[in-house]
């Protein structure tokens, strides 16, 4: 039982471990900030998240304590992370990031373009 | 659906004070009791039984979950691949929903789909600009987002 218990959390942890450090493969190894951004914010979320969960099993099988502060971290982080990403990619491209060369569609050039211009209007 | 929540706790306190039973117990079964007479007195609500709220949200927290380790696994296979083939690209995602909470909760479920990233939200709330690590499969991707992300969020503010 307790043998059992510990290989569940070892698999979390060196899981949580495993997908963090493909994560940050991705983010030396992609080529600009949005693609950088995909793996940054997926791995890092499932990342923590796994290795939280080996945590709250440690305490809970070995120790006999609920440690319900991991359980709230682990929500936190799968809520607040993909805000975080979606944040930087704006912040990126209004401040003139470009796309890597490939890429082959743009449909929000258009729109913000069309912002740019109205703001000007209404302000003249 | 926070009204009939509030009338089952009101429910479960009367019936506390009925059988002067102040434990945990006492309002569990009290809470049961005013859960099925709020299930005969359905038809008096403008919305529909709680419950099937409740077992909305919970299917929408299960696709969150899957959504993420298909995501993860995705993005494995991107950076792993000896060779970096993909075509990103942004495109333009009409949405069906109005309440800022349900835009917000799709942004969130997008942003943890495989190869998707929501980058803006149009002005007026009705497109969401999704930059896609792979524009090939962006048709797919709405389609997905049209039948199982809409379609959830849908059923939990029905």
């Amino acid at each position: 039982m307790i043998a059992a218990a510990k290989l569940l959390i070892a698999f979390f942890i060196l899981l949580g471990a495993l997908i963090s450090l493909a994560a940050s493969f991705g983010t030396l190894r992609l080529p600009d900030v949005y693609s950088r951004i995909h793996a940054a914010s997926k791995g890092a979320t499932l990342g923590i998240i796994s290795v939280l969960l080996g945590v709250f099993f440690y305490f809970w099988f070995l120790h006999g304590i609920i440690t319900a502060k991991v359980l709230l971290g682990i929500v936190f982080v799968f809520l607040t992370s993909p805000v975080g990403a979606h944040l930087i990619a704006r912040a990126a491209y209004n401040t003139g990031v470009k796309m890597e060369e490939k890429s082959v569609q743009d449909d929000y050039e258009g729109y913000k373009k069309f912002m740019i211009k109205k703001r000007k209007n209404t302000s003249l | 659906m926070a009204l009939q929540i509030l009338f089952n706790f009101i429910l479960a306190l009367c019936w506390m004070f009925l059988i002067n039973d102040y434990s945990a117990v006492g309002f569990l079964s009290g809470y049961a009791i005013g859960l099925f007479s709020l299930f005969l007195l359905r038809r008096f609500f403008k919305q529909r039984f709680y419950l099937i709220n409740i077992w909305a949200i919970i299917v929408l927290l299960f696709i969150f979950i899957k959504e993420l380790l298909l995501a993860n696994l995705a993005v494995l296979k991107t950076i792993l691949s000896p060779t970096l083939k993909n075509k990103p690209g942004i495109f333009a995602f009409e949405t069906e929903l109005t309440a800022d909470w349900e835009i917000t909760t799709l942004a969130n479920l997008i942003t943890l789909t495989p190869g998707t990233l929501v980058v803006d939200i149009s002005e007026d709330r009705s497109t969401l600009y999704i930059h896609a690590v792979d524009i090939d499969d962006a048709e797919q991707a709405i389609n997905d987002i049209r039948h199982s992300f809409e379609k959830a969020i849908k059923e939990v503010s029905r």
